[in-house]
């Protein structure tokens, strides 16, 4: 796995930002002022540990929380208002922590539902083909039930579908999570691939040095807050989060 | 609505599967259970099992449980007052053309006068259940799972309650009675003689045995269509994963309401028709009981499958209105042949239909105990249980993958 994203990126202009968002679960103030800004192309990681609010955040901007305070900014529109399913086709797709393919449909029926807001079926086609190629594991299970999958293969299944959504930013919710080391390559060279097709990407990991490995930039979370923000080579010799989130002494 | 999805080159269509030795064995069972059900009544009249009368709310029933089980089986929201909609549905009807509605003394004459017939109420039957069930769904569908049941368990016995109590409507638990009834070519159903074309005709209750075939295969045919639509696949989503369907671009609120909506529409029509079968309707028709035998049927079946709702509503339905009635006749019979009267009398205290509750509680408690997918399950709810029983729904390769084998690619074709 390379260390450095490709030369060949152009990194454009802010795409989405988020302000000084506060969010909420009953009583238990999540996020307490979070702000990122996040650039067209850009790889942008989410690190900390358990409970830092890094799904949290991702929660807010797709739309799943709403935040009691603050801005959510997609190309300069506020969406922080807009429902989870309308966020959808502005452009932002996720794959949710946890997974959560359909576990009764199967894996084509899957990546259908993933292209549910559109209606053009020549380029859902297309887009169906894309994934397929980007995940080949996907094509030998196509009419496999999502439930029957491995646990990779449900994450190329919820990243494959997230994507049939063609989306202008992706989150993606830890997704190394549970996942042996070989297939967590394999996903992680797929979000590389993803990026470099234009995608902008904003990936939540607890594995840091696999996320910095193929991050632009990154945001340090504890607490609700971010605690630190840098270039992800700048992060990965940080003598903070090499010492919290490394492993090293 | 109608959008396809099945644009997708490998995704397996519904409808439309290659031949196979199965599917053939199975288009040759539903022609011959067609032919039956077309030629009933005169093979009925003609071997003399008189049990018409039993088939016609039995064919309701079993369009009141499809209709169900769009809520249940397609969108996974449990409903425990179903027949709330179809109280609605009849006493919407009713209330158009019954000469005891209050609509009676002012409709006649009027230039709303045509709203009196039968076939107008019955689609305003329709659209005021469904009506009814956006209005029940929309403050309610944000709730999930047992807060759901709940609130229509509630919605299911308020009806019954406001319907006794607005008496000057619905003139209580006395009900409405006569109701109008459905006609063609100028003659009424279930009155006799009837003259068609100079013909007189002795046809009973005939007509409606092929009114509620008719609206049942309507129904069916509805409700296939809607399955496959790209409604019925975002039910299919939010049923599995509410969440993620979110994600997806489903507005889980506005599907759900379709599901409620569209689900009640379908027992409107069967309310209507059911009034002006019996002439009468009263509250007591519609009581929570009525609720539990529907989804009774729903979830014998197979939750989820057309074919298994129906075989579940008939083999309920058969029970309560067929067999419970001559199993106690019978005993009653054996009772009365061993001619001590101590015997006599033990045999015939035995009463079935006092205790076809218990006995569709024991069903329902050893479905779930031994199958709880149903009867016939739906193809996506199989996950675990393997059988051969003929389904239409699920190609035999999909049975393969379902049992965990490894799963060659795509078909050839």
């Amino acid at each position: 796995m390379s260390a450095s994203p490709s030369s060949a990126r152009v990194i454009g202009s802010v795409v989405l930002e988020v302000t000084d968002v506060h969010t909420y679960y009953g009583n238990i103030h999540a996020l307490q002022g979070v702000s990122i800004s996040v650039r067209e192309r850009e790889i942008v990681t989410l690190l900390g540990s358990n409970g830092a609010g890094k799904s949290t955040t991702l929660k807010t901007i797709s739309g799943l929380l709403r935040p009691r305070q603050g801005t959510v900014k997609l190309r300069g529109e506020t969406i922080n208002n807009v429902p989870a399913h309308q966020i959808v086709r502005r452009g932002i797709c996720q794959s949710p922590e946890g997974r959560h393919v359909f576990p009764r449909l199967s894996v084509d029926e899957n990546l259908a539902m993933g292209a549910f807001i559109h209606n053009d079926t020549k380029q859902v086609a297309i887009d169906r083909e894309r994934v397929l190629d980007l995940f080949p594991r996907l094509r030998e299970r196509l009419r496999q039930k999502a439930g029957t999958l491995s646990g990779g293969e449900q994450q190329m299944l919820a990243i494959g579908r997230a994507m049939m959504g063609r989306p202008a930013v992706l989150l993606l919710d830890e997704p190394s999570m549970g996942l042996s080391p070989l297939l967590t390559d394999v996903i992680f060279d797929a979000i590389k691939e993803i990026n470099h097709s234009g995608v902008t990407v904003v990936v939540v990991e607890q594995n840091a040095q696999l996320a910095l490995s193929i991050a632009d930039r990154g945001y340090v979370m504890q607490t609700g807050r971010i605690v630190l923000t840098d270039t992800a080579d700048a992060l990965a010799k940080n003598e903070m989060v090499r010492k919290a989130y490394l492993g090293e002494e | 609505m109608q959008t396809d999805i099945r644009m997708t080159p490998g995704r397996r269509s519904y409808v439309e599967e290659p031949a196979d030795p199965q599917q053939t064995r199975n288009r040759i069972l539903q022609a011959t259970a067609f032919a039956f059900v077309v030629a009933y009544p005169f093979l009925d009249l003609l071997f003399g099992w008189q049990a018409l009368l039993a088939f016609i709310p039995m064919m309701l029933m079993i369009t009141l449980a499809l209709g169900l089980n769009i809520v249940v089986g397609y969108a996974g929201l449990l409903d425990l007052g179903y027949a709330a909609f179809y109280a609605i549905g009849a006493y919407a009807a009713a209330f158009f053309t019954s000469p005891n509605s209050p609509l009676a003394s002012v409709l006649p004459g009027s230039p709303f006068a045509w709203m009196q017939d039968f076939w107008v109420s019955m689609v305003m039957a329709v659209l005021v259940a469904g009506c009814a069930g956006a209005i029940l769904g929309a403050p309610t569908l944000r709730l999930r799972g047992d807060y759901l049941a709940l609130v229509t368990l509630g919605f299911g016995e308020i009806v019954p309650r406001l319907v006794k109590n607005l008496e000057p409507w619905t003139k209580g638990v006395k009900g409405m009675s006569p109701i109008g009834r459905p006609y063609l070519f100028g003659c009424q159903f279930g009155v006799d003689p009837c003259e068609i074309l100079g013909m007189k005709l002795k046809l009973g209750m005939i007509p409606y045995y092929y009114l509620t075939l008719i609206v049942g295969a309507i129904s069916i045919f509805a409700i296939i269509r809607l399955r496959n639509s790209r409604l019925g696949r975002a039910w299919a989503a939010i049923r599995d994963d509410e969440t993620a369907a979110q994600g997806m671009g489903i507005n889980p609120v506005t599907t759900k309401l379709w599901a409620f909506s569209l689900g009640a529409s379908f027992s409107g029509a069967t309310g209507a028709i059911f009034g002006a079968y019996l002439q009468t309707i009263s509250p007591d028709q519609f009581e929570y009981s009525t609720s539990v035998i529907v989804l009774c049927m729903v979830i014998l079946g197979g939750t989820g499958n057309i074919w298994g709702v129906m075989l579940g509503g008939l083999l309920i339905q058969s029970f309560d209105r067929i067999f419970a009635e001559r199993l106690t006749g019978w005993v009653h019979k054996a009772g009365a042949l061993t001619g001590d009267p101590t015997i006599t009398a033990a045999f015939n205290s035995f009463d079935l239909l006092k205790s076809r509750l218990l006995v569709f509680g024991l069903c329902l408690v050893l479905i779930m105990n031994l199958r709880p997918q149903g009867i016939l399950p739906n193809r996506k709810r199989r996950e675990t249980a393997l059988t051969d029983l003929p389904e239409d729904d699920v190609a035999p390769d999909e049975a393969v993958m379902i049992a965990g084998a490894t799963v060659p690619t795509e078909k050839p074709r």
